[in-house]
């Protein structure tokens, strides 16, 4: 079984911790003048998302989680299972609702996303940065409104809800950036 | 491409400089005098936690760069010099992080007649001469070992069962420990993860009155239970200086060097040649005296803004 010694600790490596796989965020090795060396590792839990402290004597080994992240293209939704596709070998991955998380109001079909995997399983699923998606649902906009500082809620073909300008109509094409749910521009057919 | 540029902002280098007229002032003021003691050493630390470098003499033996100046300083002590400061760069194997790197900027001085609280207090004054114009500092924390530990461990270092101070050491960290680790192993552990880092937060914060298996070179005091005459002291969580009312008996000494070496050959460390010179020196006498060794570089960042040890030094380990 693979492991990694905590001197080869950095960020981004995936470690098994309490049996579930983790990613370490920062790593600081610390030291007392007179004393025994040990790592203080901020670790997330790639299953639950949730980050903790804890401390790893200097020089200890820790299993290696069986990690792996994919690009893989979004094939479509069951009404359960969201479907996904590796486009290498075309292998299918079906995930569940609790592993797409918060990615399923960007997925659209064909886009290619990030998705992790932990001994061939779905873990976690990361829409891409940038998408381009229709607007299926907004209010005319109200020239001269400026109580909303010219913004107005649009709902996309995905279910998100993107604060757009005034000026946009359904049926156009955006392109939103999904980390932050903000509109960029405008994209082209 | 290998990063060329300096770690460090040359407007940091200069108020370096700036500080480091200021150290000189401090001593000059209390007539201390600056020694500079060898770098390459024919003995080395035999602390279990310090790794010294070794280095391949070209007409063959071994030599050891020094982790700090304590012994050969320890030796112009008992020569007669008088009060005696240094600043230099010391080497320590393995040390790198935020806090960290293998070489570094260590000031160490001794003063006649000082007993440990004396000593600690010239230390506070010193830090505090300093970051004047740099940054306000709360009036300094003065606490003992085993108060630091009930406050911020929940746990007394003196009377838990080593059991005890096991279990509380287990839950702060992330997997169980080898048999072979020690009482104090796992107090430095608890230590570090929980109690220094709620040390010094705005001010400094001075810890006293160590359990006696953690005196490193300080003397014993007597009582129940006897306690090491040794303190430290905190900025922010992070440990700046470490110093001893120093022990001065050669028997004892040997003793400890040869209790060191032996944990060092249970632990498969590197087995070093203690430093007969001291304990020579030791023998001839050493006069009472209180000693402290300070990182420099850690002040320096901790009073200019510095998030780590590289904003202060013009290339770090990455780019040396």
């Amino acid at each position: 079984m693979a492991s990694y010694s905590t001197n080869e600790f950095r960020g981004g490596l995936k470690i098994m911790l309490d049996g579930d796989p983790c990613a370490i965020v920062e790593n600081e090795f610390v030291k007392p003048g007179k004393g025994q060396a040990f790592n203080r590792v901020k670790i997330r839990n790639l299953k639950t998302g949730r980050v903790i402290e804890r401390t790893f004597k200097s020089g200890e080994s820790v299993e290696a989680a069986d990690v792996l992240e994919l690009e893989m293209q979004y094939l479509y939704n069951d009404g359960e299972q969201w479907h996904f596709m590796r486009p290498d070998d075309f292998e299918q991955y079906a995930a569940s609702a609790a592993v797409v998380g918060d990615a399923a109001k960007w997925l659209k079909e064909q886009d290619t996303c990030l998705m992790t995997l932990w001994d061939d399983a779905p873990l976690s699923v990361e829409p891409p940065a940038h998408v381009t998606l229709r607007v299926t649902q907004t209010d005319p906009g109200v020239r001269g409104d400026t109580s909303s500082g010219g913004a107005k809620p649009a709902t996309m073909e995905t279910g998100a809800v993107v604060r757009v300008p005034l000026f946009i109509e359904e049926g156009e094409l955006l392109k939103v950036d999904t980390r932050t749910g903000e509109y960029i521009s405008r994209a082209k057919e | 491409m290998q990063e060329w540029r300096p770690s460090a902002a040359l407007s940091t280098l200069r108020e370096r400089v700036r500080l480091l007229v200021r150290l000189r002032d401090f001593f000059d003021q209390r007539d201390v005098l600056e020694v500079s003691t060898p770098v390459l050493s024919a003995a080395a630390a035999t602390d279990p936690a310090l790794d010294s470098l070794a280095v391949e003499m070209g007409g063959g033996g071994q030599r050891w760069l020094h982790t700090s100046p304590e012994f050969p300083m320890k030796r112009l002590l008992a020569a007669g010099s008088g009060d005696i400061w240094q600043l230099c760069t010391v080497f320590r194997d393995g040390e790198r992080g935020r806090w960290h790197n293998p070489e570094f900027s260590l000031l160490e001085w001794y003063r006649l007649g000082l007993d440990e609280y004396q000593m600690a207090a010239e230390v506070v004054t010193l830090i505090e001469m300093l970051a004047e114009g740099y940054r306000e500092l709360a009036p300094a924390q003065y606490l003992t070992y085993r108060e630091a530990f009930v406050c911020h461990a929940g746990l007394d270092p003196l009377a838990a069962s080593d059991d005890e101070v096991a279990e509380a050491a287990m839950r702060v960290v992330a997997t169980g420990g080898p048999g072979r680790w020690q009482r104090s192993d796992w107090l430095d552990l608890l230590g570090g993860a929980v109690v220094y880092p709620a040390l010094g937060r705005g001010h400094l914060a001075v810890l006293t009155d160590y359990p006696a298996d953690q005196a490193a070179l300080a003397r014993i005091k007597p009582g129940n239970p006897p306690l090491a005459a040794r303190f430290e002291v905190f900025l922010d969580g992070v440990e700046l200086a470490n110093g001893f009312h120093e022990l001065t008996d050669a028997q004892e000494q040997r003793r400890r060097f040869e209790a060191d070496l032996a944990c060092r050959r249970q632990a498969g460390k590197a087995i070093v040649a203690q430093d007969e010179c001291l304990l020579s020196a030791l023998e001839y006498g050493l006069p009472d005296c209180a000693g402290v060794a300070l990182g420099l570089d850690r002040l320096l960042a901790l009073l200019l803004g510095c998030d780590s040890l590289a904003g202060v030094m013009a290339f770090d380990f990455t780019r040396a």
